[in-house]
């Protein structure tokens, strides 16, 4: 694949995996947030087959369909299946706008503070690690502010694209076996907080954070 | 040799896949037992063999022999003792082998990507034996672990992201920790800084170091009580030997100041929290969580003296602190068993009323505030020495005036279950969860874990070359 083609497929997923983070801190609706995730999963299976394809190595693109098949397609089904219907009431513990500033500046600040990670490589690859360290913020921003426990899932798998983007745009990914019981590990975390959604809707009769307050000293 | 890397490993993964799919009590209740001892036999064969033994991706030096013998100790104490009337079900039994084939596969592993994935499979298992009672409280413990645990762990794992970027700079980029640690590669220093910061700040999180510990007092008081145990002694410890291997791959490429100026920081607040709410504290099981990030306080500040002497104690201190909070969990449960509530205040005149239950909680009692003969005395002394030698005077002084505190308010709780008269609350007996009667089975691994718990400060000399060579193994030889 040509060098501009693999730059240019680079820096679109890129923009759309901080674009779709930016959007969460926005959304509304838990089906919203699934379908971003959905965009967000496709879009860092793109940058992972566009690294692959450019450095003609067959173990990343196979990554990139096990990235594509876990992050937008078993992920976000496990997630659907709770998040019906609308999130609980004042999910978020601040307006729109300041989440929506928030990400921003969080946004900036990675890119302030992640220049020595590039170790002056100026590929398109290593000009984008700092949008992964946005996501990482990012997802922390969804889970400090988000009070439904979707929301706060939602927060985490944004974390895990991050460190995921952060991953493949620095080393070109893990070794092979680190990277699959990676992807199975948050894909079972993931799992379980769904599961314990459908038991504190049971046990609390309503899935806000915020009703958590049992346990105290 | 090699079959003692993969025993820990292979069995309790193939004998949990066999009763989670044959679904029979009667045997199910004693595998993670047998598991336990298992991984027990392991540690004290590969500690005495006292060689480096790779298979594989599989390695195991000085010091992770020494940390799965801990694990085996501990298990043994938490699990025996947790055999009981009211046994967990079947796919508990089958969950808690998974939990010790993943702190086995983290100990034993060279690979701090194998390493990240193991602990991280441990807060899968754990998951639903924290939520094991169903209840709201339970609920939202588990909730609360989950969260915080997997973000924690997920900061961690960027963190061995970055390390394994900054092993690019070589040409061959590996997470192999011997490679990392050998000296024969080189690491481009900004990425290795914050690769490390991060990783320590992650396992930091699940060795419930504070300020990241509020999943722990949750988690522990609404786990069964063998969970309980496992999770203090062994989760906590096998997160805090990540630490160490974390910091030996800081150490050999941009200095230890950085790692041991954080352990320092969270030991002196882990302390301080442990302090202020011991004092106050009202439910003994939460009293016993609390307990716990006093321990892992005090390991981080025996590995933040950067001294061997530190870190030996630290090591040993792992070991005692595991074996004992393990026996007092089961003890702790058993209390919660006969009386129907984990309140402190409704508890008294467990001498009287029960003394079989009562004596022990004492004794174990006096162990974890650091009573001599228990090995806790030494350890805690000898790291507050490590600290002094270090030059840390300041952070010793304010260790031994908040062990102090911690020390009063512990005190102060144990004693008013302890003494007093059994009959205050008649009515109490009558809310008991399950009949608990007496049994030696049931005593002899408490009894046991006491007695280690102070035989190990006699047999110091047994353990001196082990945990010198665990100190070597990590790069400390000062």
């Amino acid at each position: 694949m040509n060098a501009s083609l693999t730059s240019s497929l680079v820096t679109t997923a890129v923009g759309v995996l901080l674009l779709t983070a930016v959007l969460q801190t926005w959304r509304r609706s838990a089906a919203g947030s699934v379908r971003l995730l959905v965009i967000q999963g496709l879009a860092l299976a793109t940058l992972v087959a566009a690294l692959g394809a450019s450095r003609g190595d067959v173990q990343l693109l196979v990554v990139a369909g096990v990235v594509a098949l876990v992050k937008a397609g078993l992920l976000p089904w496990a997630l659907g299946r709770t998040a019906t219907g609308r999130l609980v009431e004042r999910d978020s513990a601040v307006r729109p706008a300041i989440g929506l500033l928030g990400a921003t500046v969080l946004t900036m600040f990675a890119y302030a503070v992640s220049d020595p990670l590039r170790g002056g490589d100026q590929s398109a690859a290593a000009r984008a690690i700092p949008a992964g360290m946005a996501l990482v913020l990012i997802g922390f921003w969804i889970l400090l502010t988000r009070h439904s426990a979707v929301s706060q899932l939602v927060g985490f798998v944004v974390l895990d694209n991050g460190i995921a983007m952060v991953a493949f745009l620095t080393s070109d990914g893990l070794p092979l076996t680190v990277e699959l019981g990676a992807t199975l590990d948050v894909l079972l975390v993931v799992v379980i907080l769904r599961t314990l959604t459908t038991r504190m809707r049971n046990t609390h009769g309503s899935t806000s954070v915020d009703d958590l307050t049992e346990l105290r000293d | 040799m090699t079959v003692f890397l993969w025993l820990p490993v292979l069995v309790p993964t193939v004998l949990g896949a066999i009763i989670a799919w044959r679904h029979s009590d009667a045997f199910a209740r004693f595998v993670p037992l047998v598991v336990a001892l298992v991984i027990l036999a392991c540690g004290i064969a590969l500690v005495a063999k006292g060689q480096v033994v790779t298979s594989s991706v599989l390695r195991a030096d000085a010091t992770s022999s020494y940390v799965l013998l801990c694990v085996g100790a501990v298990a043994v104490v938490a699990l025996w003792g947790g055999l009981s009337a009211q046994s967990l079900d079947v796919r508990s039994d089958a969950l808690i082998c998974a939990f010790l084939a993943a702190m086995s596969l983290a100990v034993l592993s060279d690979n701090l990507g194998v390493m990240w994935v193991a602990i991280e499979a441990t807060t899968i298992a754990t998951a639903f034996l924290v939520g094991h009672a169903g209840t709201r409280g339970a609920t939202e413990a588990a909730w609360k672990y989950v969260v915080l645990g997997s973000v924690g762990v997920a900061i961690a794992f960027l963190g061995i992201v970055l390390v394994y970027a900054s092993s690019r700079a070589s040409g061959a980029p590996t997470l192999s920790w011997v490679a990392l640690t050998s000296g024969g590669i080189s690491l481009s220093p900004h990425l290795a800084r914050a690769g490390v910061a991060l990783a320590v700040l992650g396992f930091a999180t699940k060795a419930g170091l504070a300020p990241m510990h509020s999943w722990l007092p949750d988690a522990h008081s609404q786990a069964p009580a063998p969970v309980s145990g496992l999770m203090s002694g062994v989760l906590l410890s096998v997160a805090m030997y990540a630490i160490l291997r974390v910091q030996a791959v800081g150490a050999a490429h941009i200095g230890v100041g950085l790692v041991h100026g954080m352990l320092l920081t969270f030991g002196l607040l882990s302390l301080a929290v442990a302090a202020l709410l011991t004092l106050t504290q009202r439910d003994y099981k939460r009293l016993l969580a609390y307990s716990s990030i006093e321990h892992m306080g005090i390991i981080a500040l025996g590995v933040g003296s950067g001294t061997s002497l530190g870190l030996m104690a630290a090591l040993l201190h792992m070991l005692g602190h595991g074996v004992v909070k393990a026996a007092m969990f089961v003890v702790a449960g058993r209390v919660l068993n006969v009386t129907g509530s984990s309140r402190i205040a409704s508890v008294t005149g467990l001498l009287k009323r029960r003394p079989d239950l009562g004596w022990p909680f004492l004794v174990g009692s006096a162990a974890l505030l650091g009573f001599p003969p228990f090995v806790t005395f030494f350890t805690e002394v000898a790291i507050l020495v490590a600290l002094t030698e270090a030059g840390l005077w300041w952070a010793a002084g304010a260790a031994a005036l908040l062990l102090l505190v911690t020390f009063i308010g512990i005190a102060r709780q144990v004693l008013s279950m302890a003494l007093g008269a059994p009959d205050l609350h008649p009515e109490s007996g009558d809310h008991a969860l399950v009949a608990d009667r007496p049994s030696r089975f049931r005593t002899a691994p408490v009894a046991i874990a006491l007695l280690s718990g102070a035989a190990i400060s006699f047999l110091a000399l047994v353990f001196v070359p082990v945990l010198g060579a665990a100190a070597a193994a990590l790069g400390v030889s000062r």
